[in-house]
């Protein structure tokens, strides 16, 4: 932890030392087997997997491109997409950014890593003008897998997700059901949303009901 | 149900995803406190609410979450363009009567 | 019951596959393929409704969309009622349950006869209105009775038990309507790559070619549809949609496609490996480009009786014949004014049952058609026309005579023929409907006697919807109406498609006929139809023009002329014919009316989708919720949050009321330590070196000396001056702030700064980014509140080193949290945020510690109660967007010196807002300590004043204060801070009217004292 409010900005290490048990916005509805309505299993008839991936550290960067390509760079080992919608991740495949708007980019790093990460862009980029905020705990991933994935995406989207309009290494936010979500393509057979905390479990719900057809078994 | 294309993100987006504020090229009186009444009155409450070509303040609320300008055509909602902060309209009222009266002078040759 | 009218062979049915099915409660049979159209002719039903106003027995007409009579109601349960379901559009299955949806009691017996007789015969336009006019009082009474004789079906008084969705569909070109035009520009499309979406309203995809006539490739065209639909069943850029109507068309190529998925197996949606299947679904389509391929309907004529069952459209005739091996009647008489009708007589007599005569209203017709009539031995009297059908409930006859156009009169002697089937044929009107849905006007073509689509941006008519009828001209059109459209969605090389070869037909020109002359005039001739469904007849439209209707927009609305379910499919232009005879004009001077959405009635599931029931609107949790669920909170909606309302205990066995969990709730945070999930507050972080400026600019108050470690309380403005939010802000760094803002103002707030950063001030170096949804926020307040926080925290709480409106970092209960000494109970407080994947083991720790203080669980009805009694505002509820700062006495909270003029504070000097009588805001104390006043009560100075009394301000909150063992209001008054004191009075409904005085807002602690303990 580290407090360094007389500092111009202050950082703030948002994770405990010792161990503590975590909740992510959908670790009731996914790991309850016992409640009324408990996650459909995954089953050899399921088209479609549904796999939350949370506690994932999750920082915004404002900035310009200009300002912030070389730090990340540096500190992360990607370049920046600069171009509207790109989404790039490291060799590792564990660390992404994600363009978001001409001045705003989410990424994505293992569990833990966020603030060590948001320390050394700090360093960096010194006096520049550009804000860095930690959202790891407002956001949670999703992973959508299985032949039926894109029709799922279909009935809750309104953005084209054709292959041929949302490629592999693209990421947009949209309209999700009626709320709002994060859709990535980070390979050809995955799609990945990114949700806010509150609405999560709105969005899984719709999920779940919508993927009814598709026999959707969702991973624990 | 409009498709919008943002020229921030750069391609075509539902309407659902985008919020209206009204008659874009409204700018703040740069002395507030030196304006009459009426030249404030203006500043707030007055809008062209034009039947024909309008140009119009939207948000891509849901997407990038910028500001932008639409062109549009307030009777058969057709939008001729769409535009960043800063930038001008190359459609306007009158840029569309003189491509029209190009073409008919064209037309009676 | 033996299907009487099915010919031994022929047909696209499964005779294999007998179907038993019932209508009116009685069993009949057909077979698959059917449409229950189709199966209840082939039965031999004549009646199969009771007319809206009239109460005519009523036949089929028609063989799709636009029949205007078998309109049914579907269902063999309560639940699975389904109103409004044109017979010739539903696909047979076995079980099938149908009745009459007019006709009470029963469609046999004519039990509206004495309305009839009322109105004399003839019901002018307004008849019920004009009839039924007095006593006022008793129209509800007739109402209800003319509703159950003449209704359109009915809903379901039980839930329905299926599953609707929404798909969302992107294509470079949709084609609507799977007929020869739609199939070539489909397939052309395809061919050359573009993603193509192919829709088609039937059970069945091939339009007109599926009981034509005609060969393609010296083959019958029916193969040609087959082999089409193959390859594009193939490509895996098609999606082919059979039973799929495109229903609405909207703005920049939105079409909305009504897909019957399931309607043609059961009632309800059967089970699908074991899960429910979605009955209809709505594809939301953007196209690129739209092909508009939807045909042209057949006009009837309009003679006198010519709704007596018995009465055919003869393309509909055609169409039972040799797609269903159906043959409706014995005895045809075929009354046409075009060539292309004579298939009809062809076809009867190819199914070796009797065409009695042809009658012609050209003189000298003569064309390829004409002469295998001819040929066959048909007789064809030229020149006439049938001008009544004879018999009640089925065709007897045809009176048939000689008729002359231009004068509109008969010319010659009546001669009756003996027949049980009128087929007519006024021309085709092609199908506009989908091309005026977004208000563009069709265009009159004199040469086609039809409205073709007017310009739309980005859709195209082929084939008939334009008035391209003959099978090659129409294969052409479509074919290049494919390639165009694939073109202009950005395709660069389109590949031509090589057609099959169609037989050239001579056809001799069709004549202008609508309304047909009878011997006697219009209004004393037995009753013609225009409009079947909406019982309009020519008569109607004519006593209409007379009355002044000259507007066809009027006519349509004095007469009912194409409303409802039917919009004017079949009736329009014969309707508007005749109004344009009336008044002496062309029929484009007439003018056409708009057709509006939807094409042909969309159940309300299609239209919701999967947005019912628990995922109707969004729900948004905080990290806290679940621990809430378990506690047996009861929640309230703040938007789409759901917060804790109170927690309600069981005492002696029985839950507590709400005013018992509040009061007990109230009195535990006075008094001991209470808790609230406050995780809902909007939270920006806000960094940047102008961060501050922006601030002053945004908030009504001082933000230059704000300290980091130091949080204010702010005010902001719209700048029409009027308060829009409020909230704290605190200095975490020069450069960084963290502002909250109201629950519901959240989003609001964060656009505002987003506007104002973007379009006025982008030169000033400043980010803004929500953490709203990253920190989980508990408020532990009430005297006990320090004590409890020290057991679980590092952070020094000693009061002059944490002190009032001060934030610190440290650990709660182990976790990183930053802990907010501010106070919206007037108690001490701590607002403790910590990273929300962590709130609930903080949340739990609290309460394993707070046992012993009796730490309570309060919602958002008790943080009302508490903030009341404190004076503190909500925004939203004691404002409404026409109240200013001062109109809220925060004098203090208003920076008028500041350098720059902030947003709202020009506007707090115009003569409106600096008026000294305007609506300010202050306490009511209710002088009967045990009155609660009505939020949003009227407030007046002189309780005897008459009625209409003068209101001098409302109550904006209030509620029952378990300290003050009283009642209390907050409230808006004119001129209220300057009638401290005084009396005023608030009459209720009831008669009653409560007396209360006016006091200071703040009615615990007015020092505030306790918040800084």
């Amino acid at each position: 932890m580290s407090d360094t409010s007389c500092a111009s900005v202050a950082t703030f290490d948002t994770c405990p030392d010792v161990s503590i048990p975590m909740e992510s916005p959908l670790s009731v509805a996914v790991n309850q087997v016992s409640m009324s309505t408990p996650a459909p299993a995954v089953s050899q008839e399921s088209q479609v997997q549904f796999e939350e991936k949370p506690f994932l550290g999750h920082l915004i960067l404002r900035g310009s491109a200009m300002v912030l390509g070389e730090a990340v760079s540096e500190v992360l080992g990607v370049s920046l997409p600069s171009q509207p919608l790109g989404l790039v991740f490291d060799a590792s495949g564990q660390r992404s950014v994600q363009w978001l708007s001409p001045d705003e980019w989410l990424v994505i790093v293992p569990s833990g890593e966020e603030f060590e990460l948001e320390n050394r862009l700090r360093e960096v980029l010194g006096a520049a003008h550009f804000a860095i905020v930690n959202v790891s705990g407002g956001q949670t991933l999703i992973e959508l897998s299985g032949d039926k994935a894109r029709e799922l995406l279909m009935k809750s989207v309104t953005y084209d997700v054709h292959p041929s309009n949302f490629p592999v290494g693209k990421a947009v936010s949209v309209a999700f059901a009626k709320a709002s979500a994060i859709l990535r393509r980070p390979s050809e057979t995955r799609y990945e949303l990114v949700l806010r905390r509150s609405f999560a479990d709105y969005c899984y719900r719709w999920l779940v009901d919508a993927g009814e057809d598709y026999g959707l078994g969702v991973t624990r | 149900m409009f498709y919008i294309h943002c020229p921030y993100c750069g391609e075509y987006r539902g309407e659902e995803e985008f919020s209206p504020k009204g008659e874009a090229h409204i700018t703040r009186p740069a002395d507030p406190d030196g304006c009459s009444d009426e030249e404030w009155g203006s500043y707030l409450f007055f809008r062209q609410n034009p039947r024909g070509v309008h140009h119009e303040l939207w948000v891509h609320t849901l997407g990038c979450r910028k500001f932008f300008n639409i062109t549009r055509h307030t009777v058969s909602y057709e939008i001729f363009e769409t535009y960043r902060m800063g930038e001008q309209p190359k459609v306007t009222e009158q840029s569309l009567a003189e491509a029209l009266n190009k073409t008919r002078k064209e037309e009676s040759v | 019951m033996t299907q009487t009218n099915r010919l031994q062979q022929g047909g696209r049915i499964d005779r294999s596959r007998t179907l038993s099915f019932t209508f009116n409660g009685k069993t009949y049979r057909g077979y698959d393929g059917d449409t229950l159209a189709s199966a209840l002719l082939a039965n031999g039903i004549d009646i199969v409704n009771r007319s809206f106003k009239y109460s005519r027995p009523r036949g089929i007409v028609a063989a799709g969309a636009e029949e205007p009579n078998a309109v049914v109601q579907l269902g063999s349960t309560e639940a699975a009622q389904v109103p409004n379901v044109r017979a010739t559009q539903q696909g047979l299955y076995e079980g099938l349950a149908a009745c009459s949806t007019n006709g009470w009691p029963n469609v046999q017996r004519d039990m509206m006869s004495w309305v009839g007789k009322l109105g004399g015969g003839f019901m002018p336009p307004g008849f019920y209105y004009k009839t039924f006019m007095a006593p006022a009082s008793m129209w509800m009474t007739y109402e209800k009775y003319i509703r159950k004789g003449a209704g359109l079906g009915r809903a379901p008084s039980e839930n329905d038990p299926d599953i609707y969705d929404h798909l969302n569909q992107h294509c470079d070109v949709l084609v609507v309507g799977a007929g020869p035009a739609g199939l070539a520009a489909a397939l052309c499309a395809a061919n050359s790559g573009a993603r193509v979406i192919l829709c088609d309203e039937q059970e069945e995809m091939g339009g007109s070619l599926l009981d034509s006539r005609e060969m393609l490739d010296n083959a019958p065209a029916g193969q040609w549809v087959t082999s089409t639909l193959n390859l594009l069943a193939g490509m895996d850029n098609v999606t082919l949609l059979p039973r799929t109507t495109a229903n609405g068309y909207h703005d920049h190529n939105f079409v909305t496609l009504h897909e019957r998925r399931t309607e043609h197996l059961s009632d309800t949606a059967p089970k699908l490996r074991n899960h429910r299947q979605v009955r209809a679904r709505l594809h939301r389509v953007r196209a690129g480009q739209v092909v508009l391929a939807t045909g042209a309907h057949e006009r009837p004529l309009v003679y006198a009786n010519n709704d007596v069952p018995g009465n055919l459209l003869a393309s509909a005739v055609s169409n039972y014949i040799r797609r269903y091996a159906v043959v409706p009647g014995n005895k045809l008489v075929l009354s046409t004014s075009n060539d292309h009708a004579y298939r009809a007589a062809l076809d009867w007599a190819d199914a070796e049952r009797e065409v009695v005569a042809i009658v012609d209203a050209r003189d000298k017709p003569d064309g390829d058609l004409v002469q295998q009539a001819r040929a066959k031995g048909i007789r064809v009297i030229t020149g006439s026309a049938v001008i009544e059908a004879n018999g009640t409930h089925r065709v007897t006859g045809a009176r048939v005579a000689k008729v002359d156009l231009e004068r509109f009169a008969v010319t010659g002697p009546v001669e009756e023929l003996v027949c049980d089937t009128i087929a007519t044929s006024g021309g085709y009107s092609p199908v506009v409907h989908l091309a005026s849905h977004i208000g563009v006007r069709p265009t009159w073509r004199e040469d086609l006697l039809g409205f073709v689509p007017g310009d739309v941006k980005g859709m195209r008519p082929a084939g008939g919807s334009q008035g391209v009828y003959a099978l090659g001209d129409v294969l052409a059109d479509g074919a290049q109406s494919g390639a165009e459209a694939a073109k202009a969605s950005g395709i660069a090389s389109v590949v031509e498609l090589s057609l099959p070869q169609a037989e050239v037909r001579q056809e001799s020109p069709a004549c202008a006929l609508y309304q047909v002359p009878h011997e006697k005039t219009t209004l004393r001739a037995p009753k013609q139809f225009v409009d079947q469904q909406n019982d309009v007849t020519a008569a109607g439209i004519e006593v209409a023009t007379r009355e002044g209707f000259e507007s066809i927009e009027h006519v349509k609305r004095y007469t009912a002329l194409g409303f409802g379910t039917d919009q004017g499919k079949l009736g329009n232009i014969n309707g508007m014919a005749i109004a344009a005879r009336m008044l002496n004009r062309s029929i484009p001077e007439v003018g056409t009316t708009i057709f509006r959405p939807n094409y042909t009635p969309i159940t309300f599931g299609a239209i919701v989708g999967r947005h019912a029931r628990e995922l109707f609107d969004p729900e948004r949790y905080t990290a806290m919720h679940q621990w809430h669920v378990e506690n047996g909170a009861e929640f309230e909606d703040v938007g789409q949050w759901k917060r804790p309302w109170y927690f309600p205990r069981k005492v002696n066995g029985k839950l507590e009321t709400m005013d018992e969990a509040v009061s007990r709730e109230s009195l535990a945070v006075r008094n001991g330590v209470g808790i609230l999930d406050a995780s809902t507050l909007g939270k920006i972080d806000i960094q940047g070196p102008d961060a501050r400026e922006f601030l002053g600019r945004v908030y009504t108050n001082k933000w230059a000396k704000l300290a980091p470690g130091r949080v204010r309380y702010g005010l902001m403005c719209k700048e029409d001056g009027m308060l829009m939010d409020d909230g704290t802000t605190s200095c975490l760094g020069d450069n960084h702030f963290l502002m909250t803002t109201t629950t519901g103002g959240a989003a609001a707030v964060m656009e505002w700064l987003e506007l104002w950063h973007q379009t006025e001030w982008p030169e000033l170096q400043v980010y803004f980014t929500s953490v709203t949804d990253h920190w989980a926020t508990m408020t532990v307040t009430g005297p006990d509140a320090r004590k409890l926080l020290s057991e679980v925290t590092d952070i020094d709480l000693d009061k002059d080193r944490f002190k009032f409106m001060d934030w610190l970092n440290g650990k709660v209960a182990d976790v990183p949290a930053r802990v907010f000494r501010i106070s919206f109970t007037g108690e001490l407080a701590y607002e403790i945020n910590v990273q929300a994947n962590y709130a609930m083991h903080v949340w739990k720790t609290l309460f394993e510690h707070g046992k012993k203080y009796d730490l309570t669980p309060y919602g958002t009805e008790t943080m009302h109660v508490l903030r009341a009694e404190k004076g503190l505002i909500i925004a939203g509820q004691d404002t409404d967007g026409s109240v200013t700062p001062e109109d809220l006495g925060m004098f203090w909270a208003i920076g008028y010196d500041k350098p720059y003029s902030w947003l709202g504070k020009r506007a707090l000097t115009r003569p409106d807002t600096a008026r000294k009588d305007r609506k300010q805001f202050v306490g009511l104390k209710p002088t009967d300590p045990a009155v609660v006043l009505e939020e949003g009560a009227q407030i007046v100075f002189d309780k005897d004043q008459a009625i209409p009394m003068s209101m001098q301000g409302h109550v904006t909150s209030s509620y029952y204060s378990p300290t003050l063992a009283s009642g209390f209001a907050l409230a808006v008054v004119k001129g209220g801070l300057e009638r401290m004191g005084q009396k005023v009075y608030l009459p209720m409904p009831d008669g009653q009217t409560h007396e209360a005085e006016i006091v200071s807002p703040v009615f615990i602690d007015p020092k505030g004292e306790r918040q800084h303990v």
